[in-house]
């Protein structure tokens, strides 16, 4: 089993280890076969700029997907998740280059539900120093 | 064209359940960047207790994908569909979805409103297995832009 980086007494207002990640046109296009999302606004930038974007932008799903990660990094089991929600605030723009779009993700402990054996992982994903999503809020059980 | 409130409140059960696939699994968390044993490993996921390898937290999506999209495109709706963006998506896991599972979709209407000349749909989304037992919980809102 993968071991996560949370410690033994998880405390509110811990704060998770930070992470960056990167999208590039490539991920977008990966993301969309393995999603079946076809949708040509996350590949054509002729039909992105044609509905109002300033460019292709990243599937909200994949950023979802993205951020997650930061908790299940921390978690060590992915199946320890047990509610995730976000709200798509803002579009993450991906440009047409090798580096892709930067997000900047961290998180903070917001509570703790000691009978449930439960956390909330308040989390805050940001891209050109913009958060992209609202209440981006995980439940995790504890170990 | 406005949506029709009077579906609030309905559900819409979808007829084709979804076969979770450890390849499809396997793509989703390449897509991702997650590399995960639990994802990739059967091995690994039955030592950890599991039946099978595990899908992502957010694989989900594919699971509702067209139980959800048969119910936002029924012409009946007035959802103008050229003009949607995905406005907040959750999902409850009651156990984890792993491969091997036949999972049903019954899709719930729970609100219709309009907010700033935008129609807004909040749909929840009652995943099952094969014994009825709930699996995952899913809430989807979409948002027809208004015509500016």
């Amino acid at each position: 089993m993968t071991t996560g980086t949370a410690p033994a007494a998880v405390a509110v207002g811990d704060e998770l280890p930070p992470l960056t990640v990167t999208v590039t046109r490539g991920q977008l296009v990966r993301y969309a076969g393995a999603s079946l999302d076809f949708n040509p606004i996350h590949w054509n930038q002729r039909v992105a700029t044609a509905v109002g974007l300033p460019d292709v932008i990243a599937h909200g799903m994949l950023t979802m997907a993205l951020t997650g990660r930061i908790v299940t990094d921390w978690t060590g089991d992915p199946t320890a998740v047990l509610d995730y929600g976000v709200r798509f605030t803002r579009p993450v723009i991906v440009p047409d280059d090798d580096a892709g779009a930067t997000l900047e993700i961290t998180a903070v402990v917001g509570e703790i539900d000691a009978d449930a054996g439960t956390a909330r992982v308040d989390i805050t994903a940001k891209y050109d120093g913009r958060t992209v999503l609202g209440k981006a809020r995980a439940v995790v059980r504890l170990p | 064209m406005a949506m029709d409130a009077a579906f609030v409140g309905r559900s819409f059960p979808f007829a084709d359940p979804y076969p979770v696939g450890a390849a499809k699994i396997r793509e989703f968390a390449e897509a991702i960047g997650d590399l995960h044993p639990l994802y990739l490993d059967r091995v690994a996921a039955q030592s950890a207790g599991h039946p099978d390898v595990v899908a992502p937290p957010t694989f989900a999506i594919l699971v509702i994908a067209r139980a959800q999209e048969a119910v936002l495109f029924l012409p009946e709706l007035g959802l103008d569909f050229s003009r949607v963006v995905h406005g907040d998506q959750r999902f409850v896991h009651h156990r984890p979805i792993v491969a091997g599972d036949l999972l049903t979709s019954v899709v719930h209407i729970d609100a219709i409103r309009v907010a700033a000349g935008n129609d807004i749909v909040s749909l929840r989304i009652e995943v099952t297995d094969p014994t009825g037992a709930a699996v995952c919980t899913a809430h989807s809102t979409l948002v027809a832009r208004g015509a500016a």
